[in-house]
């Protein structure tokens, strides 16, 4: 078996296109839909402010919400899966947050720590129900994604009569934890770019001098920590391997002697980690959880990780490309607003790029499976 | 390749019965088979083919009868713990994901690992290799190990279950029907496989309703009609029609193949 595997390749076997190699990748459309959006804000929107320092911080960090909750999403699409409580988990978990930190007063780590057991038990509990009845997961999580977004309402009203609770940042101060949601990295660095003038520095004020970016979010590190995660997770691993059979399908996938039910309910878990990731990011950011945050993201995560070549169905896709269309979506959604162009626009672009990426990958499916 | 009297068999089935209720499944089937050997269950349909090669594989519990593997009685509860003990089952419905490469499916449940830093990875080099390789001795030329498998044709398809089976260790390997649903020159390439499979050493159980697939690679032949076996021949000791009509149950098939001028 081994001097059979230096034979060179067989002259009856067709050879594909390079073309056709490159569009079976589920990412390439998405690879070039970035580059178009790109090439569009740089001609038409370059002197708006959108790449100086905080235009391309404002957009990024856009970006990078998108891309936390796009990677867990991508990951159960490919398992076979939807979750659409992603939204409400976000405001839920938020909540959760300002409940235990700020209105029962714990120390805030001990609140990240209860709100990310909470909110990865009921990811779990998703699963469990998908599986074990074998229900549509658009239904299972649609019912979730009512019931949440109704205690989210609910709670803070019991507890503090009001819909918004403030106060987490100062609640968060000197916490160990909070830190790795709320803080920033690299702010030598950046004082370093403005001190050389390759950055806008504060021209007056108290802070003048200092550099207008003073620093890397750590939601923008975190998203790239998943991205990364996530695309080892599938593309290099066993699991990932699993991952792939469990959503292409998931009887085969038994036969061959693989946990689909471990795997799907992992991935269930791991879109609630996502959630409650960008969750705690934001109310650190904001100092403050409402009732109403994280609304539609759910349909915003599945929708760039579709325009990042997965399908629908399951079985296909790729963490890269659903973190290119959580760009896309960023770069456009803020890129409008540099360039002038009324917001609800935005709106009109999602509903034809989702379109068209649809169709796309339906198309690409055609072409690797060889139906007609 | 024909009588092997003087080994052992690898699996032994004796006097097998199964009751689902009140029906009467099969009623003491006795079959053996031995390494190298390809083994043709026959049957009609319903004739309780798919039933036996359950039980074989044990997805079945017998409600009679006891099972010999490798020389010990043996008892599966689960088809895993038949398929850990070698006995393979390759099914109409195949074990295989149209999306995914020809290498991820062929390792799909058994990824083969490699260390880095502490951390197992997927081994796709080694994958692919052995992919490759594999699948060129069973005379399937891959356009590469990523190819998916969705571009197989069907015969193609059952090859890469058929040798996946192989490499992981099947001492039986049972193909329910993998020539039903194929062409001409697919069921040609897959009674190849067949063969190639066999001359290695493994004992194949090919259950088919189609007398020419059988004759064409079969050694032994064993019929069952209506839960029973109706005996076990050996190759050149019967003709397609005698096999024919053992299926069939004899008399209305004689009168039947009368009016269509002996062609079925």
């Amino acid at each position: 078996m081994a001097e059979a595997s230096s034979t060179p390749s067989d002259e009856r076997v067709k050879q594909i296109s390079p073309l056709r190699r490159a569009l079976i990748r589920p990412e390439l459309g998405a690879m070039v839909g970035t580059l178009a959006v790109f090439a569009f804000f740089i001609l038409f929107a370059f002197d708006s402010g959108m790449f100086n320092s905080q235009g391309i911080m404002n957009w990024a960090t856009v970006s990078a919400q998108f891309m936390i909750i796009a990677v867990g999403a991508c990951l159960l699409m490919i398992a076979g899966e939807f979750d659409l409580s992603v939204g409400s988990m976000i405001g839920f978990a938020g909540m959760m947050i300002a409940i235990f930190g700020v209105t029962i007063g714990i120390p805030m780590w001990a609140a990240i720590l209860i709100t990310f057991f909470l909110c990865i038990s009921i990811g779990a509990l998703n699963g469990f129900i998908v599986i074990r009845t074998g229900l549509p997961s658009f239904i299972v999580t649609l019912a979730f994604l009512f019931i949440l977004r109704g205690f989210t309402i609910f709670l803070p009203q019991m507890v503090e009569r009001k819909t918004i609770i403030g106060g987490i940042r100062e609640a968060a101060e000197g916490d160990w934890l909070a830190p790795i949601f709320g803080g920033k990295i690299f702010g030598s660095l950046f004082i370093w770019l403005g001190d050389a003038g390759l950055i806008t520095v504060f021209e007056r004020g108290t802070r003048a001098g200092q550099p207008v970016v003073d620093g890397i979010p750590m939601l923008i590190v975190w998203a790239l920590v998943l991205v990364v995660f996530g695309h080892v997770l599938l593309t290099r691993t066993k699991f990932g391997n699993w991952i792939f059979a469990s959503g292409g399908d998931a009887e085969a996938a038994r036969n061959s002697g693989v946990p689909v039910t471990r795997v799907k309910m992992y991935m269930f878990m791991f879109t609630a980690f996502c959630a409650t990731v960008f969750a705690i990011c934001q109310v650190m950011e904001f100092g403050s959880a409402g009732a109403d945050r994280g609304l539609l993201k759910e349909f915003e995560a599945i929708i760039a990780v579709v325009i990042g070549g997965a399908l629908l169905t399951g079985g296909y896709g790729s963490v890269i490309g659903a973190a290119l269309g959580a760009v896309i979506f960023g770069v456009v959604q803020q890129g409008l607003f540099f360039a002038g162009v009324e917001s609800s626009l935005f709106r009109v672009f999602l509903g034809v790029i989702l379109l068209g990426a649809v169709i796309l990958n339906t198309y690409i499916r055609r072409m690797i499976t060889g139906e007609r | 390749m024909n009588t092997r009297s003087t080994h052992a068999p690898i699996i032994e089935m004796r006097n097998i019965e199964k009751h689902f209720g009140a029906v009467i499944a099969l009623a003491g089937v006795s079959l053996e088979v031995f390494p190298g050997e390809c083994h043709c269950l026959l049957g009609d349909n319903g004739a309780g083919k798919s039933t036996f090669i359950k039980t074989m594989s044990g997805v079945h519990k017998p409600t009679g009868g006891e099972i010999i593997f490798d020389g010990a009685p043996m008892n599966f509860d689960t088809p895993r713990d038949a398929m850990e003990a070698g006995i393979a089952t390759v099914h109409q419905h195949l074990a295989m994901i149209p999306l995914m490469s020809v290498s991820r499916n062929f390792f799909m449940g058994n990824e083969p690992v490699k260390k880095i830093a502490g951390i197992n990875f997927f081994d796709h080099d080694h994958a692919n290799d052995v992919t490759m390789s594999e699948m060129r001795r069973m005379g399937i030329n891959l356009r590469g190990p990523d190819q998916a498998v969705g571009t197989l044709s069907g015969g193609e398809r059952q090859t890469v279950a058929i040798a996946r089976a192989v490499f992981f260790g099947a001492k039986v390997l049972i193909l329910d029907e993998p020539t039903s649903a194929l062409g001409v020159r697919q069921t040609a390439n897959v009674l190849a496989t067949i063969d190639k499979v066999r001359k290695q050493g493994v004992a194949v159980v090919f259950i088919t309703h189609n007398v020419r697939h059988a004759l064409a690679v079969g050694d032994r032949f064993t019929v069952l009609n209506r839960g029973q076996t109706l005996g076990t021949a050996q190759r050149g000791q019967i003709t397609p029609d005698e096999l024919q009509d053992m299926m069939a149950g004899g008399q209305e098939m004689a009168s039947l193949e009368g009016s269509l001028g002996g062609t079925v």
